[in-house]
């Protein structure tokens, strides 16, 4: 070992890693002070001014779709709190049906059928492999290229398909209807504590009880009892033809379906891909071994297969989900719902 | 069984029993089958008959050439729906090579078919003079560049006049291969033992995973201009270069650090008592090893990466589907909208589909290599 000082600043592992990294940090705080010299300059020399000041100015623009009300008086704070409640929605019913479709899909490309299983594979290679941008303006314009609403397609009876959104009927609460949702929840508090009744029972006793169809029966009769007993408390208000629009009822919008099924639709594929992985991660022993214990096909499916494949289907999943939620900007996010604005933008800034 | 459904020589050949084992296995797999071959036989003839048999490719049904929208035969003949492919052919140069000027098109075309030969020794690594290959691969960039930007004797094309596939190769495959080295130093960072490199890393890593990739290119759109002191302004697309660049080298260092920790803590302790220094065990015993394994999850999020190109399209780039667009705006061709849309979808889908081939095959490469 030598002793020379300088040596040691080289050779010595902690005096070494000591001096680089004072060294990313003093050049990391030049490279932070020049910046922000040279930002602040450029800022002065245009006239931008900087700061949270504009939050409170009023927005100027209008939103189409707002779960609260707003007009374009409002503030910037306002119109950006409505584009989050509106991120939200998208992205709750996105992740909504991208899980049943990409759940659905998945165990559809695990079937024994030959042609249903590729049915499933095409779907899922041609939307994994084509951008999810793309995707969402096909839909957007397949969606308002649909009958305008004199020649709307009339489905179901009240619901109406036309290029200006999906029209469907509106429900009206009544009093009462309160009794109803507070009966669910009841219903479905009681039927947790019935379970782990149950539960403790069959394990001292040994006998079985059907708990899934009896707290199935709970949770769906309760709240259509109390329904009935209230006296119905809901009402409809049906979309009708009035001029050149529809009154009453509800609307989804075109942008607000063409994003969500293009995203929800292009989730899904990923979806389904992690469930079948989880699903084939589990070892055929698992199944063998259960069959051999003498369980019935759908016990084997529930108590063994599905919890061992959800703790690899988990995790993925909920990196999905952020992905989705992140997707969602691709609409300017204060002015979601206004899909086609930047692209508009975009068109009269190029001229042709 | 009965002797006739035994002795039926159908059945009994290898397609019968094909045939019975994967769609006629059970009352309700027949079910099923018949349902499936409906369902394909219904969407299949719709789409074949709107993309080809009752499609026009460059004469409408009355023989005439398709000049523009009108000559389209579903807008003659109002029951008619078949697809008018006329305005790919008629845009077929933009959605190439953008607004480049056509006498100097041959740049972009050599540039285009020197790619592969770039790009193939990387990929596949039992090619016969794989090393020449590989020296080819690192010279690439700089040719490229002089192809495609110009320089001494080219005349200079400025990356505005660059557009469609060009602008989403570039994109996907500079962005990647400028992401790869910064990836690398990012997921040795991360690993490192000394705090402040390596909770840089991990903040930076997680600030841009944790972002959007529109939000950085508008960061970069907006801010770099003023990041930067007078003089030096980038153009659109390298602005977005930037953003692509770092926005992925987040992704790929988390693919690497991936391929790190798989490598067993003997192979470093091993190498260290060698005698061999940081680097020389890191590039010589850890990333060799490290990169192999990582290789999958990089083509992965290089799929990732290559579609969201396509968002370029927001701050004013044209690429493919920006080229795309741009063509549905011009009057001539208006509405034609599934056509563009689909060759668009098409063009993307053979790329990524061939990457996550390729991908695929790794994978399946690497499982049997480690077995042996």
């Amino acid at each position: 070992m030598t002793s020379n000082p300088l040596r040691k600043l080289i050779f010595d592992e902690k005096i070494r890693s000591v001096w680089i990294q004072a060294l990313v940090i003093g050049l990391f705080a030049f490279l932070v002070y020049t910046v922000s010299q040279t930002t602040a300059y450029n800022l002065e020399k245009r006239g931008i001014g900087t700061g949270f000041e504009f939050l409170h100015m009023s927005a100027g623009y209008d939103i189409s779709f707002s779960l609260i009300d707003f007009t374009s008086k409002d503030t910037h704070l306002k119109a950006y709190f409505v584009g989050v409640l509106n991120t939200l929605l998208v992205s709750i019913s996105g992740i909504f049906l991208a899980t049943i479709l990409g759940f659905l899909v998945g165990v559809i490309r695990l079937s024994s059928n030959w042609l249903f299983r590729n049915i499933a594979y095409v779907y899922v290679e041609f939307t994994r492999n084509v951008p999810v941008l793309l995707q969402i303006i096909l839909w957007y314009s397949i969606l308002i290229h649909l009958p305008k609403v004199k020649q709307a397609v009339q489905f179901l009876e009240f619901f109406y398909l036309t290029n200006r959104g999906l029209y469907s009927p509106s429900p009206i609460f009544l009093q009462g209807f309160g009794f109803v949702l507070w009966s669910f929840i009841f219903a479905l508090v009681f039927t947790f504590f019935l379970k782990r009744y149950l539960k403790k029972k069959q394990e001292t006793t040994g006998k079985q009880y059907p708990i899934f169809y009896i707290n199935s029966a709970i949770i769906i009769f309760t709240p259509i009892l109390m329904f009935y007993i209230m006296g119905m408390p809901i009402e409809f208000s049906h979309p009708v033809i009035k001029g050149f629009n529809f009154q009453g009822g509800m609307v989804l919008r075109p942008e607000f379906m063409g994003m969500l099924l293009g995203l929800s639709i292009y989730t899904a594929a990923f979806i389904s891909e992690t469930v079948r992985s989880g699903i084939m991660a589990v070892s055929k022993g698992q199944r063998e071994a259960s069959q051999a214990l003498g369980l019935k096909n759908n016990f084997i499916m529930r108590l063994i297969i599905i919890p061992q494949a959800l703790r690899v289907i988990i995790p993925p999943l909920t990196s999905q989900y952020l992905n989705l939620t992140k997707k969602l900007i691709i609409r300017n996010s204060n002015r979601l719902f206004r899909f086609s604005s930047w692209l508009w933008w975009y068109f009269f800034k190029s001229n042709w | 069984m009965s002797s006739a459904v035994i002795n039926n020589p159908l059945l009994r050949s290898k397609t019968g029993i094909w045939l019975k084992k994967n769609l006629f296995s059970s009352w309700l797999n027949t079910f099923i089958t018949l349902v499936s071959i409906y369902f394909i036989w219904q969407v299949g003839s719709f789409f074949l008959s709107w993309a080809i048999f009752d499609a026009d490719f460059l004469v409408n049904f009355r023989g005439e050439v398709i000049l523009d929208r009108t000559y389209c035969s579903k807008n003659i003949e109002p029951g008619l729906h078949g697809a008018c492919w006329a305005i790919i052919d008629a845009r077929f140069y933009q959605f190439m090579y953008g607004f480049y000027p056509a006498e100097e098109v041959w740049r972009v075309n050599l540039t285009f078919l020197l790619l592969p030969l770039a790009l193939i020794g990387i990929f596949f690594d039992k090619l016969p003079y794989r090393k020449f290959f590989i020296y080819f691969t690192f010279i690439f960039p700089f040719i490229a560049y002089y192809l495609l930007y110009g320089g001494p004797t080219l005349s200079q094309v400025g990356t505005n006049k660059w557009g469609g596939l060009l602008v989403t190769l570039f994109l996907g495959v500079t962005g990647i291969g400028l992401a790869f080295p910064l990836s690398i130093l990012l997921a040795l960072g991360r690993r490192s033992q000394m705090p402040i490199i390596s909770s840089m890393c991990v903040i930076f890593i997680e600030f841009i995973r944790g972002v959007p990739l529109i939000t950085l290119l508008f960061t970069a759109n907006v801010m770099l201009p003023l990041f930067l002191p007078d003089g030096i302004s980038p153009d659109n697309l390298l602005r977005a270069l930037v953003a692509v660049t770092l926005f992925q080298s987040a992704y790929m260092a988390e693919a690497i650090r991936g391929g790190l920790q798989a490598i067993p803590r003997g192979q470093v302790e091993a190498a260290r008592s060698m005698g061999l220094t940081y680097w020389q065990s890191t590039r010589k015993i850890i990333l060799p090893q490290a990169l192999r394994i990582s290789i999958p999850p990089i083509v992965n999020t290089s799929i990732g990466l290559f579609k969201d190109t396509s968002l370029v399209l927001i701050i004013g780039l044209f690429d493919l589907l920006g080229i795309g667009r741009a063509a549905l705006a011009d009057m001539s061709w208006i509405k034609l909208y599934y056509e563009v849309y689909v060759f668009v979808s098409l063009v993307f889908f053979i790329f990524c589909f061939a990457m996550s081939r390729y991908s695929l095959y790794l994978e399946k490469k690497l499982k049997t290599d480690n077995s042996q």
